[in-house]
């Protein structure tokens, strides 16, 4: 097998057992990333010298036996929102185009900690506003499984980044599908954990109440073991949650277990193969021992216009900061004080994030905010109430993770609505703060990938893991890689 | 409900953007496409419902109120377009 096909934790052991250097890895995959990254543009920037320096440093420490995660040495990069301290991190956004962290966020910390290479920054829609990865002021990231289609988003580089095997696992941040979406259309294994469990600190937000960071890969051992490094308490969070750092060890046993298929995820606008795909899941885990019942959620009907009428309000909010002084872009020309925060945000937004603030100022505002915002609010709570329902006697839920497979470039922008609407499977698990892992479970008629999603309770992840490896064992749509066959 | 330029240009100015006139219209009509669709939530009667801002309860965190080492003042205003001696540089503010 050669170098860049293994899963991180096959590298993992081959760095351990001193059959693969450190350095030889970090080298393999920059050279990945020369040949491949004029075609799919999965990164905002690569620190090729950081990371052969860092690699060296790795290699040191495991040498001296100072390094014990099965993942140290192992070459990963990170979405462009996490601040990496002196390394650009531009949130795909004129805005922050110049901007150098000057501390690095928690969870990317804790991987250099336990001995991660950090490749470089991730693509993705800017300030993480999209589903594409086609609204980042740099440019759009392609599908590795076909340029004519988009990799998903936002993080859109990240799950392309690991399809077409330029880093071997990435992080992402999920605020509606984030993670979950990219990876289903990139054919790759993504989680997006509880809310609260891996800290946000140096994460720059969007919606705070409903962002989290999580794992990228090509298996769901990688995802586990990845899960287990970030997760755990961080006082830097005040969100973050006080339970012990996870330790399982993954027992994909699933006799027994009751999985429900909410039909309200297959509404309008699915299409056939995803469908169908779906289903021969549900059909997997039945021939495992599992129990599938379809049940009703109307609940998730309303997710959509609540999720964005948070998700707006508090970027609206969030984004107040960036007023050209303290760090970020700054106008040259202004009258004053209150004209260079008008000139420099208006031109350091683009179109899609200036939109959202608009409406997330407009739901806040006086004479609004009851019958939007407010309103938005309650309808969370019915949705909260819908899984809670649905969790006393389910162990976990399966859905699709998008209604259709990629869309083509420049599709989804022409109607941005519809672009919304394409959310319905993945939103609701972020308003509810639940984890969700998405598995790839198939290819529609063009070959473009089929991710399954598995929604699991409030802090349920090790049962989703567990799943999502019964799943990956039972089939081989894992294994499937676009490296070589992209026309 | 429909946006208009009145309403457009009050959520501007709470939200510090102008908006350029060759994408006005084009804001104007997303934007009251998008809440159009919001106005769906009206079909829910949640009059009985409290609204939930976090899934789980979050409440403050509190530490001693004990002098811990900060970020350096130089390194604060690293990122900062204008600065003039270890500070933030403004236009002025107060006559």
């Amino acid at each position: 097998m050669e170098l860049c096909q293994m899963s991180g934790l096959e590298l993992g052991k081959k760095i351990k057992a001193k059959e693969v250097g450190v350095v030889e890895a970090t080298k393999a995959v920059l050279e990945n990333i020369e040949k491949r990254e004029q075609s799919y543009h999965c990164y905002v920037t690569v620190c090729k010298e950081e990371a052969l320096a860092q690699a060296e440093a790795v290699q040191k420490k495991i040498d001296a036996g100072a390094l014990d995660s099965p993942l140290a040495g192992v070459p990963a990069a990170v979405k462009d929102n996490m601040c990496t301290k002196g390394m650009q991190t531009s949130c795909a956004s004129r805005m922050l185009e110049t901007f150098k962290p000057i501390y690095t966020a928690t969870a990317v910390q804790k991987l250099q900690d336990a001995g991660a290479v950090i490749l470089g920054k991730t693509n993705m829609d800017e300030f993480a506003m999209g589903s594409t990865s086609e609204t980042s002021f740099f440019g759009a990231t392609k599908n590795p499984w076909n340029q004519d289609h988009v990799p998903g988003g936002s993080s859109g580089g990240s799950a392309a980044a690991v399809a077409a095997e330029e880093a071997f696992y990435t992080l992402g941040s999920d605020t509606g599908g984030s993670i979950r979406q990219p990876a289903s259309y990139c054919g790759i294994t993504g989680l997006k954990p509880t809310y609260g469990t891996v800290s946000r600190y140096g994460l720059i937000a969007y919606a705070s109440s409903l962002d989290q960071i999580g794992p990228m890969a090509k298996t769901v051992e990688d995802v586990a073991e990845i899960y287990k490094i970030i997760a755990g308490h961080d006082k830097k969070d005040s969100t973050s949650v006080h339970q012990p750092a996870p330790s399982f060890t993954l027992c994909p046993d699933m006799k027994g277990k009751k999985i429900g298929i909410p039909m309200e995820f297959f509404g309008e606008g699915i299409e056939e193969d995803v469908k169908e795909a779906v289903y021969h899941g549900a059909k997997v885990y039945e021939s495992l021992g599992a129990e599938v019942e379809e049940i009703k959620m109307p609940a998730i009907g309303y997710a959509i216009p609540a999720y964005y009428i948070a998700a707006c309000a508090e970027a609206s909010s969030n984004l107040s900061r960036y007023d050209g002084i303290k760090y970020g872009h700054c106008a040259t020309k202004y009258d004053d004080l209150v004209d260079l925060y008008y000139q420099s945000r208006s031109e350091g937004f683009g179109f899609e994030v200036k939109k959202r603030i608009l409406i997330g100022a407009f739901v806040l505002s006086s004479g609004y905010y009851d019958a939007y915002y407010n309103k938005a609010l309650q309808v969370k709570a019915l949705i909260k109430q819908s899984y809670d329902d649905a969790f006393a006697k389910y162990d976990f839920l399966l859905t699709p993770t998008a209604p259709t497979t990629a869309p083509r470039v420049g599709e989804s922008l022409k109607d941005t609505l519809k672009m919304y609407l394409s959310d319905i499977c993945t939103v609701s698990v972020n308003l509810a703060g639940l984890p969700g892992l998405v598995v790839p479970c198939g290819f529609d008629k063009k070959g473009l990938p089929i991710g399954l999603q598995l929604i699991g309770k409030a802090f349920g992840e090790e049962t989703l893991l567990n799943a999502g490896l019964a799943f990956q064992t039972a089939t081989d749509f894992h294994k499937k890689t676009p490296v070589g066959k992209e026309a | 409900m429909k946006i208009t330029d009145e309403l457009l240009d009050y959520v501007g100015i709470l939200a510090r953007l102008h908006i350029s006139e060759e994408e006005r219209e084009k804001t104007k009509e997303e934007i009251s496409k998008i809440i159009e669709y919001m106005d769906r939530l009206n079909e829910l009667d949640t009059r009985q419902i409290e609204a939930m801002s976090h899934a789980f309860p979050v409440k403050n965190v509190f530490r001693e109120d004990v002098v811990q080492p900060s970020v350096d003042r130089e390194e604060i205003i690293l990122n900062a377009a204008n600065k003039k001696e270890g500070c933030f540089k403004v236009p002025k503010a107060v006559e």
